[in-house]
C-alpha cells in the first residue's frame, strides 16, 4: 500500500515555527506505524526525530498524536490508519523536536505523588505479605508504562498545566490501593489541593488513550471517593 | 470527551438564557403592560425555537449530570458510563419530543393559518 503520511515538524533552531511535512510511502499492511517512520528516517530523511526504543509497546517512548488521538507508533498497524495518516507531536506537552516531546513535568509530577512503598512500621524482617485478593485491588495501576498519553490527551491539561495528570494519579492509586504502603493518607493529601484529582472533570480521554488498556478515569474515581470517604473502599 | 463538551456547551447556554431570563423579568418593575408588551416577544416563532434549543441543553445537562454524579459515587459508573451517555441521549429525545411539541404547537397553527411571512405571532 502506498500511503500518504503528514507529520507535524518543528526544529527549534531553524524554524520559527511549526509546519506539516508529507511523505509517500510504501508499506505492508502489517507494517506498525512505527515501521514506516523508520522507514522515512532511514530512507528519505535522517532528520526527522522521535522517540523509539523497544517497539514492543513496553518501553513507553513513542506515545504521539496519531489521527487525532494519542497511541504508541509500535503499536498502530499500517491497515488500520488509512490511506493518510496526521501524526503530531501529543498536545500538552511543550515540543522539542518534531515528535519528541518534553516529558520533564510529566516525570516531576509523577515524582510528587512518592511513587514507591512507604512504611512507618518496623521492617517484617520477612517478606510483606498479601493475598491475590489484596494484589488483584491494586493490579491495573502496575500496567502503566509512563507513557504519557493519558496525560497528553486531557483537555484539563491544555487547559492548566500544573494539574497533577492521570498518569500521576494512577501511580497513585497502585500504592494508596497497595495493603502493604502506609502513605496513603498523605497522597491522598496532597492529591485532595487544587491541582489534584478534583480537576478530574471525567472526559475519559485518558482510558481512551491508554495503551495498555488501563481504566485511567476509574482508578481516578477511585481516588476521589478515598478522599472524600477518608480512606481506599474495600474492594 | 463529546459527554463532557456537550455538557460545557449546554451550561454556558443555560446561563445566558439565565440573563435573558433576569432581564425579561426585570420588565417588571415597569410596570404590567411593560412586561406584558416584553413578553410577548416570546411567542415569536424564532424565539420558539431558541426556547426548544433552551429544553434540550436543561435536559442534557440534567440528565448528564446524574451520569457524573453515578461515575463519581456508584462503583461501577465509570464502567458504564458509555452505556449512561446513551441513555442520556436517548432520555433527553424521549422527553424533548413531547415538550417540543407543546411549544411549537401555537406557532404551526399560527403559521397555517397566515401563511404569509409577516405572520411574526
Ligand atoms: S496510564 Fe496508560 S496512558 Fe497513562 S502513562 Fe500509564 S500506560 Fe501511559
Ligand atoms: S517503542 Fe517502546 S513502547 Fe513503543
Amino acid at each position: 500500500m502506498n500511503i500518504l503520511v503528514r507529520i507535524k515538524r518543528y526544529d527549534p533552531e531553524r524554524d520559527a515555527k511549526p509546519y506539516w511535512d508529507e511523505f509517500r510511502v510504501d508499506v505492508e499492511p502489517i507494517d506498525r506505524l512505527l515501521d514506516t517512520l523508520n522507514t522515512i528516517k532511514w530512507t528519505m530523511d535522517g532528520t526527522l526525530t522521535y522517540r523509539r526504543s523497544c517497539a514492543h509497546g513496553v518501553c513507553g517512548s513513542d506515545a504521539m498524536r496519531i489521527n487525532g488521538r494519542n497511541r504508541l507508533a509500535c503499536k498502530v498497524l499500517m491497515r488500520d490508519v488509512g490511506k493518510k495518516v496526521t501524526i503530531e507531536p501529543m498536545l500538552g506537552y511543550s515540543v522539542i523536536k518534531d515528535l519528541v516531546i518534553d516529558m520533564d513535568r510529566f516525570f516531576d509530577k509523577y515524582r510528587s505523588i512518592k511513587p514507591y512503598l512507604i512504611t512507618h512500621d518496623n521492617e517484617p524482617g520477612t517478606e510483606r505479605l498479601q493475598s491475590p485478593e489484596q494484589r488483584a485491588i491494586y493490579d491495573e495501576g502496575t500496567k502503566c508504562i509512563l507513557c504519557g498519553a493519558c496525560t497528553g490527551s486531557c483537555p484539563s491539561i491544555w487547559g492548566n498545566p500544573d494539574w497533577v495528570g492521570p498518569a500521576s494519579i494512577v501511580n497513585a492509586h497502585r500504592f494508596i490501593f497497595d495493603s502493604r504502603d502506609q502513605g496513603g493518607a498523605e497522597r491522598l493529601n496532597l492529591l485532595s489541593n487544587k491541582d489534584g484529582v478534583w480537576r478530574c472533570r471525567t472526559i475519559f480521554n485518558c482510558a481512551d488513550a491508554c495503551p495498555r488498556n488501563i481504566p485511567v478515569t476509574d482508578l481516578i474515581e477511585q481516588v476521589k471517593r478515598a478522599i472524600v470517604y477518608g480512606g481506599p473502599e474495600e474492594a | 470527551m463529546w459527554s463532557w463538551l456537550f455538557h460545557r456547551i449546554s451550561g454556558l447556554g443555560i446561563l445566558l438564557f439565565l440573563f435573558i431570563h433576569i432581564v425579561d423579568v426585570s420588565m417588571l418593575s415597569f410596570g404590567p403592560d411593560v412586561y406584558n408588551q416584553s413578553v410577548t416577544l416570546f411567542d415569536y416563532w424564532i424565539v420558539r425555537l431558541l426556547s426548544l434549543s433552551l429544553v434540550v441543553a436543561v435536559l442534557y445537562h440534567a440528565f448528564n449530570g446524574v451520569r457524573i454524579m453515578a461515575i463519581d459515587f456508584w462503583r461501577k459508573g465509570s464502567r458504564y458510563q458509555r452505556a449512561m451517555f446513551g441513555a442520556v441521549l436517548v432520555l433527553t429525545l424521549v422527553v424533548f419530543i413531547p415538550v417540543a411539541y407543546i411549544i411549537m404547537l401555537p406557532a404551526l397553527h399560527w403559521l397555517t393559518q397566515m401563511p404569509h411571512s409577516t405572520a411574526g405571532h
